[in-house]
């Protein structure tokens, strides 16, 4: 207990780690899912911009990367942040890597959460004259978003836990905090200390989604 | 009168579905369809569910593209326009569905300014047009409702406001009063009589409900497997249809001829002679033909039949149960006389 209160200033900076890892990989990974979901959906056969070669190399792109165990997509994916970040090290390499991997998983819940749309919204859509633009905008995003609000809610959880193995690569967050000073110094106070401040910060966002998606659900 | 022009003019249309398996057969979904629509007709086109009624609908405003022949609205040929140029032409086209299909995170009033906003107009034009059409359709005091807090009539009058935003001369109706009740249905068959009297749109309707029809429609088109096998003035098909086909189906809604198995359950209830008698509008006198049987002695029992009206004239078929003292000649001579007068056909 003592220890843990020694840590304090560390652990507060892992925190803080924490929440710049998840809110970048939410951003960047939150908007690649939902271009990777858009172009998945839009795609498909029978839809507005239905291109089979398109959405075939789009769904196995998909079903290649999902499966990989985050950890060595990690090491497998680090030549690339290199090339994309300037480094393979460090949180903004992780933030890249973890963007990545999320892009792909959310873009198959963006798929999901968009098959909920009526069909026979978008027809209306289409004999009123709009676009494939204006109906993603006007009709897909819009009647989809209590679904899509609760998708993305699922993904940050994904993300604090692809964060927790920054470490790995050099980057810091409550993961490497609790495998630092707590699983290798064998001090499972600071460990579950982590843990904790883990489910209260997911416990929030998840409220917060609820909340979010009851609103949109309600209009 | 003016020579009635056309607004819709389909000449030798096909659409032809890809084989949905590999070596499979093609579908031939619309099969050499020819169909002219006048301005201000309310064209039902009826038939039984997977006869290409909704395809057929489709092709006019090129939800669905055609595999061949020629489609033409208001005289222009839009089977082959690119899609993107298919914009003006769908805003002259209003569309009405089954389920509706409005934006559920939309108010009313602004599903109603959807095809406003798609055609680019001013915000003040677009909120004059929408309280317009709320009362046209007697929904005013719903504008700020979500179509979710709407009962299925409240939300088909949201439709009808909505396809008719843009003031288009046409208005596809898709099956438009199949998921509502019989009262609800002929809320919205009103509607939709205004909607053709008070601003001239031209109707197209496609149902399978007789009902539709009679309230509503001034032409008929009957499909059947992807053709148009017959077509021409409500009353003529439904009175006195042509085709096999067409005459089995308007049996389907006009409660005119016995089917074999309730002929069999009339059979046993009556032991007697039983004729079907056809009554098509004042060309035949009921009271002169039921006067003949009264005269020669002849007791009958209405068993089976109906009466329908159709645009104020009136058609169906009765069927007789008929008894006599005198016996089979009493009956045949009778019937000799009735035969001059009307059809007469002896159920066996």
């Amino acid at each position: 207990m003592d220890s843990l209160i020694d840590l304090m200033p560390e652990f507060w900076k892992a925190a803080g780690e924490t929440l710049y890892i998840v809110g970048f990989t939410l951003f960047f990974g939150g908007l690649g899912g939902l271009l990777v979901g858009l172009g998945l959906y839009l795609t498909r056969a029978g839809s507005i911009l239905a291109n089979k070669p398109v959405f075939v190399v789009l769904n196995l792109f998909v079903n290649i990367v999902r499966p990989i165990p985050f950890i060595i997509f990690l090491a497998a994916a680090q030549p690339l942040a290199r090339m994309v970040v300037g480094t393979g090290i460090g949180n903004n390499a992780i933030i890249f890597t973890i963007s990545l991997a999320a892009s792909f998983a959310m873009g198959r819940i963006v798929e999901q959460n968009l098959l909920t749309v009526t069909p026979g919204v978008i027809e209306a859509a289409r004999s009123v004259g709009a676009g494939p633009l204006r109906i993603i905008f006007t009709v897909l995003l819009p009647e989809a978003l209590g679904p899509l609000i609760l998708g993305y809610t699922f993904i940050f959880v994904a993300l604090v836990d692809m964060s927790a193995v920054a470490g790995y690569v050099g980057g810091g967050g409550l993961g490497n905090f609790a495998l630092l000073y707590g699983y290798r110094q064998f001090n499972p106070v600071v460990t579950w200390a982590a843990v904790l401040l883990i489910i209260v910060l997911v416990q929030l966002v998840q409220f917060l989604g609820n909340w979010l998606a009851r609103k949109a659900f309600r209009r | 009168m003016p020579a009635p022009s056309p607004v819709v003019e389909l000449r030798d249309v096909s659409k032809v579905y890809p084989p949905t398996v590999k070596g499979g057969a093609e579908v031939v979904a619309i099969d050499g369809v020819s169909l002219t629509v006048d301005a201000g007709d309310v064209y039902g086109i009826i038939g039984y569910s997977g006869a290409g009624k909704s395809t057929l609908v489709r092709l006019i405003n090129a939800l669905e593209r055609s595999t061949s022949g020629e489609i033409l609205v208001n005289g222009q040929d839009i089977a082959r326009l690119p899609e993107r140029d298919l914009r003006p032409v769908r805003l002259g086209i209003g569309m009405i569905f089954q389920q509706f299909n409005l934006l559920g995170s939309r108010t009313v009033a602004a599903n109603v300014g959807y095809p406003l906003e798609v055609a680019r107009q001013p915000k003040d034009t677009r909120r004059a047009r929408v309280a317009e059409m709320l009362d046209f359709v007697g929904l005013s005091d719903k504008a700020r409702a979500y179509p979710d807090q709407l009962s299925g009539g409240q939300k088909q009058r949201v439709g009808i406001a909505r396809a008719l935003a843009t003031q288009p001369g046409i208005l596809l109706a898709d099956e438009a009063t199949s998921a509502l009740d019989p009262e609800t249905t002929h809320e919205v068959l009103d509607l939709l009589g205004r909607v053709n009297k008070e601003f001239g749109v031209t109707i197209v309707v496609i149902t399978h409900e007789m009902d539709v029809i009679q309230t509503l429609a001034t032409k008929v088109a009957v499909m059947d497997q992807g053709r148009v096998i017959e077509h021409g003035d409500v009353f003529d098909v439904f009175s006195n249809p042509q085709q096999p086909a067409s005459a089995r189906f308007v049996s389907t809604v006009v409660k005119g001829l016995p089917s074999a198995g309730e002929l069999a359950v009339l059979r046993q209830r009556h032991p007697g002679r039983i004729v079907t008698l056809a009554f098509r509008d004042s060309s035949v006198d009921q009271a002169r033909v039921f006067g003949e049987f009264a005269a020669a002695g002849v007791t009958f029992e209405v068993v089976y039949g109906g009466i329908n009206e159709i645009q104020g004239r009136s058609f169906g078929h009765l069927t007789l149960a008929l008894t006599s003292a005198g016996g089979d000649s009493t009956i045949d001579a009778v019937l000799d006389r009735v035969r001059t007068l009307t059809t007469v056909t002896e159920v066996r």
